[in-house]
């Protein structure tokens, strides 16, 4: 397959004032991926999202959107396009259908409302100002917009914050089905689970610099995946790492002759991997800064 | 560091076709905004009391007040209600247009209305034209509204030739597309959408006071009736005056006469200049800073 990615970056570099947020982020996302961007709260990832979405400058790289610069997208971009953002706080004193079916009207081939208001779950709702809705039901609401366009390509920014266990499972079904439409998603989010459900790819981003893409389940290499196997001898705490955590444990009730005790076998999550690499990342970029403080003590480097 | 395609991607379920993009008509999609705009302005309770219901409430309060004294001189005089007529009907296109889009456009801006729809294949300039026809239409109606409480319940005589109802129809759409285009510049001014109307009112409640809305113009010291004659307001209250206002009347005016052209004239430079701001200040979104 030769089809060109939906996302192309290239030493993406983004700096305010002095403050380097993005640093040469190089990233691809296919056709039809859908490909987690994780990282901590002020990592560079929000501000590398809207750049690709059209909403910032960019200080250096290159960037390719469904084949357009973003910094240059036209309507005829955008028409491809959905993007659910972050926040919002607008409240338009019209019902949700009212908005959908609006929102569907700015697009030249838009699903059918009815159908997306019933895909958010929404439909008993259709009929309520938005501006009435519960927190969560509002962000049902900024999906639904997001999706109404058919885009070849959604951005979804956080979009399950506020949501309910029940709601987020409901919402993970349709980010599926937009995956089975062949709708490349790219998918901002903190919740590691949701990430490891959704993502084909996931892309963790840290100290405005990108430190690793890989599919989801391999990503942070097979070491970071060890299994931990982690018991109590003696009273005190004991773990190992090793890949044979069934000989380990074998091995241990053959010495002792009986069980083990409070015996347990992990494997590191998503979750376990990427707070390691973020950890790691952030201890680094300290080390640096302050070898970089003891050459030249002037020198202000902050992580955005 | 670069880890950029260390793996293999998954194979997408199905590669979608190229798509013709065929975008909506931005005349449609300015038409779409309008009907959308309209109906969640009535559905607005704080704008529907300090903008649309402002000129009623106190068109009221005016012809109430003054019930017992006339306007005007020995030869010709007029009820507080006929006399307060037209300078409500001009007060409520300066509301209506200027200080209703200018909150609206602001508060919008910052509560990411404006954000979400940068980020759709909607113009700038449907978006615009949508909230122009808004205010041409709820202006229209307030309009309607204002004349038809002045005659019902104050039995303000209306006028009868065609000519005065065309001179009302010009003035009335001219002054709504420019204040309308001067609130859409205005709307970059606030810097928050909470401070909008603290930002905005003011200088409106202001020029009110000094083109003759709430005080007689020619009461008004020269030196001040020249600094009115520098904005829009005065020349649509004398506009609406020559419309509502026994002919006698033109002889208090600055010039002596209703001076239409000069009506003309002055909206028309107001809306080059509202156009003019408005496609220099106008953006989706704010590029400085994060």
């Amino acid at each position: 397959m030769t089809t060109p990615p939906a996302v192309r970056v290239r030493g993406l570099t983004k700096t305010y004032g002095t403050v380097r947020a993005v640093q040469g982020i190089d990233l691809d996302v296919e056709q039809g991926e859908t490909l987690a961007l994780l990282g901590p709260n002020g990592a560079g990832k929000s501000t590398t999202v809207e750049i690709l979405e059209g909403y910032r400058d960019r200080t250096a790289g290159d960037v390719s959107v469904l084949g357009v610069d973003p910094g240059r997208g036209g309507v005829a971009w955008k028409a491809r396009l959905g993007i659910v953002l972050q926040t919002s706080s607008e409240t338009p004193a019209v019902t949700v259908r009212e908005q959908v079916a609006h929102f569907a009207a700015l697009y030249p081939r838009p699903r059918d409302v009815d159908e997306v208001v019933q895909a958010v779950g929404l439909t008993a709702q259709a009929g309520m100002l938005v501006r009435n809705l519960s927190g969560g039901q509002r962000r049902r609401v900024d999906v639904a917009l997001g999706i109404v366009g058919n885009p070849e390509l959604v951005f979804l920014d956080e979009p399950t914050t506020g949501f309910d266990p029940e709601a987020r499972r409901s919402f993970w079904d349709l980010v599926r089905g937009l995956k089975d439409d062949g709708t490349t998603i790219v998918l901002t989010t903190h919740y590691l689970d949701e990430a490891a459900q959704l993502g084909d790819r996931a892309a963790v981003i840290a100290q405005g610099r990108l430190l690793e893409v890989d599919r989801v389940d391999r990503i942070g290499g097979p070491d970071a995946r060890t299994p931990i196997v982690r018991w109590t001898h003696d009273g005190r705490p004991r773990s190992e790492r090793t890949r044979e955590p069934g000989l380990l444990v074998a091995r241990l009730v053959a010495e002792t002759g009986r069980e083990p005790d409070d015996l347990e076998i992990v494997r590191p999550s998503l979750e376990d991997v990427y707070l390691d690499m973020v950890a790691t990342a952030t201890a680094a970029a300290a080390d640096d800064a302050a070898v970089a403080d003891d050459h030249q003590p002037a020198r202000t480097e902050t992580a955005a | 560091m670069s880890a950029t395609t260390t793996a293999a991607t998954p194979t997408p379920p199905a590669a979608r076709p190229a798509r013709t993009q065929r975008l909506r008509n931005p005349a449609v999609l300015a038409a779409h905004r309008v009907g959308y705009e309209v109906r969640s302005y009535f559905r607005q309770s704080d704008t529907l009391f300090f903008t649309f219901s402002f000129p009623l409430l106190m068109l009221t309060i005016f012809s109430v007040a003054f019930s017992s004294s006339d306007f005007g001189d020995d030869q010709v005089s007029v009820t507080a209600a006929q006399y307060y007529l037209p300078a409500m009907l001009a007060a409520g296109v300066l509301l209506s247009g200027l200080q209703n889009l200018a909150i609206d456009i602001a508060t919008e801006k910052n509560d990411g209305t404006l954000k979400r729809l940068a980020g759709t294949p909607l113009p700038p300039a449907s978006y615009l034209a949508g909230k122009l026809g808004q205010v041409v239409v709820t202006g229209c109606i307030q309009a309607a509204l204002v004349i038809a409480l002045a005659a019902v319940a104050f039995g303000v005589p209306l006028p009868t030739d065609l000519g005065a109802w065309l001179t009302f129809a010009w003035v009335l759409l001219l002054g709504m597309v420019t204040c309308g285009l001067l609130g859409i510049g205005l709307s970059a001014l606030p810097r928050s959408g909470r401070s909008a109307s603290a930002v905005i009112t003011p200088p409106v409640l202001f020029l009110q006071f000094i083109s003759g809305v709430y005080l007689p113009f020619n009461g008004l010291p020269s030196w001040l009736q020249d600094v009115a004659a520098l904005f829009p307001l005065k020349w649509l209250a004398q506009g609406m005056r020559s419309v509502f206002l026994p002919e006698e009347f033109a002889a208090v005016e600055a010039g002596g006469a209703w001076d239409l052209g000069g009506v003309a004239l002055a909206c028309a430079v107001w809306l080059v200049v509202g156009a003019v701001l408005c496609r220099v200040t106008f953006r989706w979104v704010r590029q400085s800073g994060r």
